[in-house]
């Protein structure tokens, strides 16, 4: 694809079926990466999503940022709902109810629903095997609702109910592993993304969409708001995550690990640390704890690829 | 299969009109006493005779939230949960029926722990009387399955379009076996046509489902709501009748016994009615004037109908099977006073509260009842209400 570089954005699409207009926050990294998702979905898709920022900014009632089927129920159940779906279609498609059109069934949901409140409900649609595809928008945080912790914020990042204080460094938990857990239940297909590669993005969205079972996509989204970044930085930020290897980018297809992109050299994680105001409390002795724990999972990575 | 009488486990009936009904998708999680209805669906599936999707979810929050989906797409959808189950499923029961979902579900009525109790009354589904679901109450075997039949005609009707519970007494309805007109698939056919949701999820005709509300605009969407469930009842009724003059048995939201201008009038709900009716016959062969009102639609109240039924009674003794704690006694009560309150002509109300976690209640228990609620009536009671067996 490098070849191209130059030529592949023509080849997108131009439409837009997540619509301009929604009401996120200037920068948003999530934002960008659902309207290079449903790019990449097309119109054949029914979207699922869970509560959290992207169903608020999109869907103020009586308004809608959605040119697809959509839709909200609740937090923690999307694993499940998307089970209704995929196996209500099969079944009336199978009994000549419905015309026989495959369609992707699409879960969109942050970390809090899939690394906490909505883990069970994942893994139950992923060990029963339905034909769907599970993204996961991970801003690291309950960015909704102001900024609180969740088992996908990273080791020394500050948030509201993890504060950076006069005893403590914030968040004392490393990052919940959870496209590992997800590989674990032996799918086809997981990938990590983040839209500051939007080609490899969308390429991998477009692949969980097309698998047959049960696919997820992991996309590392920057949320200026709650990591207290300039809005302008999103692009760099996230580059920054995967050049630092704080934020590999790589797919499991078949129990089998490939990395997307091959870093010869990490750049320290400082450089990605520095530029985000929920790291700022971090003192050297921390920022050194981060780098060794990013060079040991790295080479675990390394080893898994190999 | 030919229309015949058999006799079958209550459990296994609603199985058989799920598969009548020709469900979809039946997405269920196990627990007692409602497994017998799921063990027999799955059967029925694994089998070939009924052509569905059995979801076997990992929890009673992701039975109905398949449900959801399922419904959303414009597949028949149905399930079964108890006691706990219901619990887990609370804040997507409101879901169902905010989002307009006419999801079917069984509910073997169970106690609520702690302690822990498997055995039947009626808390699990009073916490859930606010979920904006239609919510039927079934006497015995028959009823139930009936109402099983009736909830996906009630809440497919394109006028309705709401989730509907059929409620029945765990054990005390679910292990029995009854004698049960099963009828032929072709009557059914009849009774029930093939569910068409107007607006499923279509890639084709895109739309937004379950979207996010203001408080500009919240407060107008719960007064469709209520309207909405208000407005069912006609169709309800509709339902009843026209499945009366099909299959020869007609229900009503509220069923009197001797109760046409009868002085003491007791009200219960579900399977307590069939042995209460043995009390009645019993006190009224001693020449006590007494009557019994089963209440069977719980959601949409039946107020007119209530009024009706006990506009001549000077006591009516209410019997709850489930508690609220530090209240004014149980739900039913609560509502029936609250509903006659305002009325010129109404008779004083008694409440008791009994039957909680399977505790049986005999004939002679309730002519306990109402003699004790006679006795009240004219001396009055240092309690809001009574708890009827109490060891103390």
């Amino acid at each position: 694809m490098e070849k191209y570089a130059v030529f592949v954005p023509k080849l997108v699409t131009k439409r837009e079926n997540f619509a301009p207009g929604h009401r996120a926050c200037l920068g948003c990294g999530e934002a960008l990466a659902v309207r290079l998702a449903c790019k990449a979905l097309g119109q054949n898709v029914i979207i699922v999503s869970a509560t959290g920022c992207m169903e608020v900014i999109s869907t103020p009632l009586p308004y809608t940022s959605w040119r697809v089927a959509w839709i909200h129920t609740l937090f923690e159940n999307t694993g499940a709902v998307a089970s209704g779906i995929e196996a209500g279609l099969k079944v009336m498609t199978r009994k000549g109810e419905r015309p026989a059109k495959e369609i992707n069934v699409v879960v969109m949901a942050g970390d809090g629903g899939t690394s906490d409140i909505g883990l069970q409900a994942l893994s139950g649609a992923l060990e029963r095997g339905h034909d769907f595809l599970y993204i996961c928008l991970d801003n690291e945080a309950y960015m909704n609702t102001g900024i609180q912790r969740s088992s996908a914020t990273p080791y020394g990042a500050s948030t509201t109910t993890a504060p950076a204080g006069k005893i403590s460094i914030g968040q004392v938990t490393w990052k919940k592993n959870v496209p590992a857990i997800v590989a674990a239940h032996d799918v086809p297909y997981v990938a990590t993304a983040c839209p500051s590669y939007p080609f490899d993005l969308m390429a991998k969205v477009a692949r969980g969409a097309a698998i047959h079972g049960p696919a997820y996509v992991h996309i590392l989204s920057v949320c200026p708001t709650g990591w207290r970044s300039a809005p302008d930085l999103t692009i760099r930020i996230g580059r920054l995550a995967v050049e630092t290897g704080m934020f590999p980018l790589y797919e499991v297809e078949d129990g089998k690990y490939k990395l997307s992109i091959d870093l010869p050299r990490l750049r320290p994680v400082q450089d990605y640390l520095k530029l985000q105001g929920r790291f700022r409390h971090l003192s050297e002795e921390t920022i050194e704890e981060i780098q060794n724990r990013v060079n040991k999972e790295y080479a675990r990575l390394k080893e898994k690829v190999a | 299969m030919r229309a015949q009488r058999v006799g079958i486990e209550v459990s296994r009936a609603i199985a058989i009109a799920a598969k009548l009904a020709n469900v979809d998708v039946v997405s269920a999680y196990p627990i007692t006493p409602q497994t017998h209805i799921v063990e027999d669906i799955a059967e029925l599936v694994a089998n070939g005779e009924l052509d569905a999707a059995y979801i076997p979810v990992e929890s009673e929050h992701s039975a109905m939230s398949a449900c959801l989906g399922a419904s959303a797409v414009g597949a028949r959808t149905f399930t079964a949960t108890a006691g706990q189950g219901l619990e887990l499923m609370h804040e997507v029961l409101y879901v169902a029926s905010s989002m307009r979902l006419p999801v079917v579900m069984a509910v073997a009525n169970r106690a609520l722990s702690a302690p822990l109790s498997i055995w039947g009354d009626h808390s699990d589904v009073m916490a859930a009387r606010d979920t904006g679901w239609i919510q039927i109450f079934a006497a015995n075997g028959q009823e139930t399955f009936d109402s099983v039949l009736c909830a996906f005609r009630i809440a497919e009707d394109q006028r309705v379009l709401l989730p509907a519970m059929v409620n029945l007494d765990g054990f005390h309805l679910t292990h029995m076996i009854e004698p049960i007109y099963i009828p032929e698939q072709s009557e059914v056919d009849k009774f029930l046509p093939p569910y068409q949701y107007p607006l499923p999820l279509d890639p084709d005709k895109p739309i937004t489902m379950g979207a996010f509300a203001s408080p500009y605009i919240y407060t107008e969407t719960k007064k469709a709501q209520q309207v909405n469930l208000t407005a069912a009842k006609e169709v309800i009724l509709q339902c009843w009748r026209e499945f009366g003059d099909l299959f020869g048995r007609y229900y009503s939201p509220v069923e009197g016994y001797h109760c046409e201008k009868t002085k003491v009038l007791l009200l219960v709900m579900g399977s307590f009615s069939e042995t209460a009716m043995s009390a009645i016959d019993t006190l009224r062969g001693e020449g006590k004037e007494v009557g019994l009102i089963k209440l069977r639609l719980w959601r949409p109240f039946p107020f007119d109908e209530i009024r009706r039924a006990v506009r001549d009674a000077e006591v009516l003794i209410v019997l709850d099977r489930a508690l609220s704690f530090g209240g004014p006694g149980g739900p039913v009560c609560s509502e029936i006073r609250s509903a006659l309150y305002n009325e010129d002509k109404k008779p004083k109300v008694i409440g008791f509260v009994g039957g909680l976690g399977g505790r049986d209640i005999s004939p002679g228990g309730f002519k306990e009842i109402i003699n004790r609620g006679i006795e009240i009536s004219q001396t009055g009671s240092e309690q809001e209400f009574e708890m009827f067996g109490v060891r103390e």
